[in-house]
């Protein structure tokens, strides 16, 4: 390739400088920058929206005052955006500054259940002077959002543990109520959903049992007392937990703490549905990186909250990983014997031909496309049938017959086949036909040449057709919507309980998680740095996937490079 | 030579050839067997739409003679087809077991009162019965059928009860002609010719009592004018507002009743002839709704007609459709109680099914019956019975599963009820049973190809010219960083790339419009003026940026231009478009401006475009020989000279082909279009406006499709034109491209 120098002429006017085709070089290389900009903005705007939603930010105090009504805010900035006047007045506002622009922050005040809404559009010329007291406590609940305010008692019971009168020991006395009742409500959890969930399952199979014992005609007085008993068994074993659980919930419904919101109400709230409590404006940074890696940790392994507005999204992840492994072992074997079929031991001719770009081609075809197969045909038809077959004793609710893990990993298995089928061709492709000629010769069958030669030199191209795949399928959304991804899975589809792996239920997805919580969540502005950060999670893990497809290819391929050459 | 093989054992060798054919064979059906699967994604999809096209059948199920009286003046079915009312002219009602004829049950319906003079059903798929009386009343009569399962059979048991038993419907004193009637959520309509009264009508509201839940009834009195001649059938419109009277002649009065309220008589909106050539009304009938009227004339027409808006802000009857009944003059109209078809009787037992939104006959058949007059259709639709003059019933198992679809309904304008012009529309679904669906694809392909065209409009140069950048001019270095960062985004999941254009480009390209057209304006000006100005730089300082370096060079520039262009957003409005440009474009322009329009679609899936282009274009760039320009440099001709001359006429094809596989991906595209439209099917190519796509529609509407419903075999029909067009873009793009290989191969 030549690389003519493009600028080594000398000074012309604009016009023969036009004449000589300069600037369309220019103007191509713009095309480049441009592509490389938005694709480095794109990264690094998932970046700092992502990683930014962590940090805990300080709360400001402020009062505001706009036709003659004077209210005290407090909560978080969060955006802050300028309007232009006329659309301001043509909204109603009065306006007294210079103009043209004015700006206005938005201000996450939090307290959902007291106030009209948890964000809300303030002028900045409505605004006062800003504080940040240190005193304003941030508390994270399970139900109505981020709490904003001062704390000002803990108490159990009618008894008072701290108050403002003895302000220091209030809020290591709040924190450590936090954490009792926290430790609480993991035990109550566990039991909750492992074991009373254990012998729901169980009572369920035992219904399952029963019915396909009358369906088969065989639901006689014995096997009904076996029946009668199991159920006995479990309804003593849930008895039992029961009283558990209501001692659990009795041991920590007392503990409340009073609070005094922004418009400078009294408030007593229960310290049962505190998640975390925090003082931003106190906190040096240090202490601030500490809360920041403790709120990242609970976005990667715990369960969300909220209608997925707030906590973490370990079922998503645990959902997008199951079911690629479980696409990766079908669509791995099955798209290696199509290439080695298709290069090895098919007749080269115009069929071929054909069969290769046919294949070539489903790689283009839409994804949604792939979707309706799979609804159509795996989940309703061969779904359908197994539930008849199999799961009888279920029906009219289906087991197979419905959307669930194994027809979405299906799915995608069919959907990513062309990608493993092609790069298995391609590596095939590469070997040269003397390796294969010279291991014929030496007397091994063509079979031992394959198994012993030819495959393991093309290992590179499969594990890249793999990885490839591996990162198609966890991006994918569009398919999955039918044939089995939900918002809010109940558990997840590898638990405790018999047979461990749950093939037919429904599970969480990365990308629909980002779709979901963007678009169909109630309260998007709150959900919507979530979603930055599951975005980022999702583009980190696929930008991985294919660094190690590209690695893993380079490595493999130093390998065999003596060979190739 | 010496036999290798014999140093071997001879169990082991056989073993090993026993195990390379295995082998053979595993892999031969194994490979077959995924090719095999691939294919029966075409199949399946072909096996799900074909049923839409497939023909209406109509077996004949004729019963032994039918055991009733008198020939029935109404006939009616129940939902599972298997147990008929039929009601003769004197008033009795016999319940029979459609598959024998078997009487079930009698009753004779006069009894206790006048003589009956007239038999009238309220409504497509009602199961109400009008009674009209010789003294002027009115018995309305509601057929129920109790299923019951003893000993694991279903039994059904026929039973009538009376409607408003404690209260007096009569309308006059003479004996009704003609009787129409209506009864639902708002009330109680009844409108009837008397004799030697004319028309008389009686409104009862429906007032539910907000603490009680209880509902009664207020009647009041109609009045209506009087009209010459006498009427042929009465009926009431959906929302009781129309009422149409037909006579004989083929005249039609259409009155408008919520004028006959409170202030004076109905007046006549709107009156004339059903047909040409003052031919004469055979039968009519309401199609399922109520909006739609059908006539026959006596010779040989039918049409169906609704109101619609005209021009001067009144109402008249439109003649909306005509059918094809080759000339048969039809005896009875039967319209189905779930679907906007019906089936039309001729005078000689011709026997054909008609669809009206698809505007097609479904069926011809010419059965030798004679016709007495009467026939019913069960509420499935699948099963028709008739009387003939011979007192025999006849009985038809009907399958008829898709009659909504024709390539009319598919692709064409139709002209809808309650809509005042034919029009492509999409619309699915409703709450009520009787809405007529409107599946009209062209509204999808249209939202599609717009989708796709505003992202090849961005995609398709950026990528090009990049790609033209970065494989003829870029130093070796420089691209092999920048190729695999621009192919780094086709892995970025196009859901993130969708959200962000919902969620964080909408809004901005909302707020700062102005800013993103005096960006698209000032970036090539503002590149050629750095050009220019660089190139007037001294020889020693552009000695400093190596060859194939300027685009790095620019990455500056274009962040600059960027962050200009949106500062100038502000002040830009405020001068031009007096503060707001999305204000000023809807009122200057009149152009609607929606959040999530196409403009944003198109940025954002031409990130998703530009990497397909690129790589693909950049390859076939790439691999234009050295040698080809190097002779064209050699003559004397300068880079970009050779560029065009040379490498991009010999890698045209690879190019090409690299758009024909954007192309596909972009009408593809699931989520993008999904999160950054309105998703509204609309017909209109403004780039501020939204659509809907084909792929966006399936991802919305498949998951609460009926299976095998009409609705959900046209998603997969969607879904199987979506895999057509990718499958034929695509293997185009494959062929020029391996021609393209084989062409190079030569040089």
């Amino acid at each position: 390739m030549t690389q003519p120098d493009i600028h080594a002429r000398g000074h012309r006017g604009p016009l023969t400088w036009m004449r000589s085709g300069e600037p369309m070089i220019w103007l191509n290389a713009a095309a480049v920058s441009l592509s490389v900009v938005a694709v480095l903005g794109l990264l690094l705007l998932l970046a700092v929206r992502g990683f930014g939603h962590f940090w805990p930010r300080d709360v400001m105090a402020v009062s505001t005052a706009y036709a003659g009504a004077e209210q005290r805010l407090l909560g978080e900035v969060v955006d802050w955006a300028q309007v232009p006047a006329q659309q301001l007045r043509e909204a109603g506002f009065e306006l007294t500054g210079p103009g043209p622009l004015y700006g206005r922050s938005l201000i996450k005040q939090g307290n959902r259940e007291y106030f009209d809404s948890d964000f809300i559009w303030v002028l900045d010329e409505h605004m006062g002077p800003r504080a940040y007291p240190p005193s304003v406590a941030v508390v994270e609940r399970l139900e109505w959002g981020n709490l904003y305010g001062e704390l000002q008692s803990v108490r159990v019971d009618d008894r008072i543990l701290a108050d403002t009168g003895a302000s220091d020991r209030l809020w290591p006395a709040f924190q450590g109520l936090i954490a009792d009742t926290r430790q609480v409500r993991d035990e109550i959890r566990h039991i909750e959903r492992d074991e009373i969930g254990g012998i729901n399952h169980r009572m369920e199979r035992l219904r399952l049992q029963q019915r396909s014992l009358e369906l088969d005609g065989e639901l006689d007085a014995a096997a009904q007392a076996d029946l009668a008993t199991a159920r006995a068994q479990l309804d003593a074993e849930y008895d039992v937990l029961h009283v558990q659980l209501q001692a659990l919930y009795q041991s920590i419904q007392g503990a409340s703490y009073t609070v005094r919101l922004a418009d400078g109400q009294l408030v007593e709230l229960p310290v049962a549905k505190v998640v975390r409590a925090y003082q931003p404006n106190a906190m040096n940074r240090w202490q601030k990186c500490a809360l920041y890696l403790e709120k990242l940790w609970e976005f990667l392994s715990d369960e969300p909250r909220e209608a997925n507005t707030e906590g973490g999204v370990y079922p998503a992840i645990f959902g997008t990983v199951i079911m690629v492994i479980l696409m990766s072992i079908i669509v791995a074997p099955f798209g290696v014997l199509a290439a080695v079929y298709l290069r090895e031991y098919a007749h080269q001719g115009f069929v071929t031909r054909i069969i290769r770009v046919a294949v070539n081609n489903l790689a283009g075809v839409p994804s949604i496309v792939y979707g309706v197969f799979g609804l159509g045909f795996f989940v309703y038809f061969v779904g359908g049938e197994l539930d008849e077959l199999f799961f009888a004793a279920a029906l009219p609710s289906p087991t197979f017959g419905t959307p669930g893990l194994m027809w979405a990993s299906l799915t995608l298995a069919l959907l990513t086949l062309p990608v493993v089928i092609v790069a298995t061709e391609e590596g095939l492709d590469r070997i040269p036909v003397s390796i294969r000629e010279g291991s014929l010769a030496l007397g091994a069958t063509r079979a031992e040449t394959l198994w012993r030669v030819v495959l393991p030199m093309a290992s590179p191209a499969m594990m890249t057709g793999l990885i490839l795949a591996v990162a198609r399928a966890a991006g994918e959304v569009a398919p999955l919507m039918l044939v089995g991804v939900v918002k809010l899975a109940p558990s997840l589809p590898v638990d405790g309980n018999y047979p461990f792996l749950h093939f037919d239920q429904k599970f969480m997805h990365l990308g629909f998680h980002i779709y979901d919580v963007g678009f169909q969540s109630p309260n998007v502005e709150a959900a919507r740095p979530l979603v930055y950060a599951t975005a980022l999670l999702l583009v980190v893990l696929i930008a991985l996937l294919n660094l190690t497809a590209v690695t893993l290819r380079n490595h493999l391929r130093e390998r065999y490079k003596s060979l190739e050459n | 030579m010496v036999d290798l093989s014999l140093h071997i054992p001879a169990n082991r060798e056989k073993a090993r050839r026993y195990r390379d054919r295995l082998a053979t064979v595993g892999v031969t059906a194994g490979g077959a067997a995924v090719l095999l699967a691939i294919l029966l994604i075409f199949f399946y999809l072909l096996y799900e739409v074909l049923p839409l096209f497939g023909g209406t059948s109509v077996a004949d199920n004729t019963p032994d003679t039918w055991q009733g009286g008198a020939p029935p003046a109404y006939l009616s079915l129940e939902e599972q087809g298997e147990v008929g009312l039929a009601v003769s002219a004197g008033g009795e009602a016999i319940f029979f077991r459609v598959a024998d004829g078997r009487i079930i049950s009698r009753r004779e319906l006069g009894a206790g009162r006048a003589p009956v003079t007239v038999l009238a059903g309220a409504a497509a798929g009602g199961r109400t019965l009008a009674l009209g009386h010789a003294d002027g009343s009115v018995n309305l009569l509601r057929s129920d059928y109790r299923l019951g399962y003893p000993e694991g059979r279903r039994v059904i048991t026929p039973s009538l009860r009376s409607l408003y038993p404690d209260r007096e419907l009569r309308l006059g004193t003479g004996a009704v002609a003609a009787l129409a009637v209506q009864d639902s959520e708002d009330g109680l309509l009844l409108v009837a010719e008397l004799a030697g009264e004319g028309l008389r009508g009686l409104r009862f509201r429906r007032q539910q009592n907000p603490l009680t839940g209880e509902s009664s009834l207020e009647p009041s009195t109609l009045r209506l004018p009087a009209l010459p001649g006498q009427s042929a059938a009465l009926y009431l419109g959906a929302g009781q507002r129309w009422l149409y009277r037909l006579d004989q002649d083929g005249g039609y009065v259409v009155l408008d009743l919520q004028s006959g309220e409170d202030a004076g008589v109905a007046t006549i909106v709107d009156q004339g002839r059903l047909f040409e050539n003052g031919a004469a009304l055979a039968t009519s009938a309401m199609l399922l709704g109520d909006i739609s009227l059908l006539a026959a004339s006596e010779a040989g027409k039918l049409h169906q007609y609704f109101m619609v808006r005209d021009g001067r802000g009144g109402h008249q009857l439109q003649r909306v459709r005509s059918f094809d009944t080759g000339g048969v003059v039809v005896r009875q109209l039967v319209p189905e109680q779930r679907r906007k078809g019906f089936v039309a009787l001729g005078r000689s037992g011709e026997l054909q099914i008609f669809h009206t939104t698809a505007h097609r006959r479904l069926y011809v058949q010419a059965t030798g019956m004679d016709l007495a007059g009467q026939a019913a259709i069960s509420p499935r639709g699948d099963t028709l019975i008739a009387v003939d003059t011979a007192n025999t019933l006849h009985s038809w198992a009907v399958d008829n599963e898709h009659p909504d679809i024709s390539w009319s309904a598919l692709w064409q304008k139709v002209w809808y009820e309650s809509h005042d012009e034919p029009a492509h529309i999409w619309q699915s679904s409703a709450a009520n049973n009787d809405f007529e669906p409107k599946y009209s694809l062209a509204p999808l392909a249209f939202g599609t190809l717009k989708a796709a065209f505003y992202t090849m409009l961005i995609a398709a140069p950026l990528a090009i010219c990049g790609a033209i950048y970065t494989a003829y001019f870029m130093a070796p270095t420089l691209r092999r960083k920048v190729k695999p960062l621009i192919e780094l985004m086709e892995a970025l999941p196009t859901v993130i790339l969708g959200f962000l254009a919902g969620l964080w480009l909408a809004p901005i390209v909302e707020d700062r419009l102005a800013g993103i057209f005096s960006f698209l304006v000032l970036m090539p000006i503002g590149i050629l003026l750095f050009a220019y100005l660089f190139s007037h730089l001294p020889l020693a300082i552009r000695r400093r940026v190596p060859d194939g370096w300027d685009a790095a060079l620019l990455i500056p520039v274009v962040v600059l231009i960027g962050y200009l262009g949106f500062a100038l957003n502000g002040p830009l409005e405020q001068l031009l478009f007096g503060g707001d440009m999305r204000l000023w474009i809807g009122r200057e322009l009149g152009v609607s401006f929606d959040q999530r329009n196409s403009l944003v679609v198109g940025i954002a899936m031409g990130m998703a475009v530009i990497p397909t282009i690129f790589s693909i274009a950049e390859d076939a760039i790439f691999s234009v020989p050295g040698h080809l320009s190097d002779g064209s440099l050699a003559l004397g001709a300068t880079p970009w000279q050779t560029l065009t001359g040379v490498v991009l006429p010999t890698a045209s094809p690879g190019i090409f082909s690299g758009l024909m596989i954007g192309l596909g991906r972009a009408v593809g595209e699931t989520m993008i279009v999904l999160m950054a439209t309105g998703n509204t099917p609309i017909m209109d190519a403004n780039i501020f406006e939204g659509m809907r796509t084909l792929s966006a529609n399936i991802a919305i509407e498949m998951p609460e499709a009926e299976v095998n419903s009409t609705h959900y075999r046209i998603l997969f029909l969607a879904a199987f034109v979506l895999f057509l067009f990718t499958f034929v873009v695509n293997t185009i793009a494959e062929l020029i491209r391996q021609r393209l290989r084989s062409r190079y191969g030569s040089l």
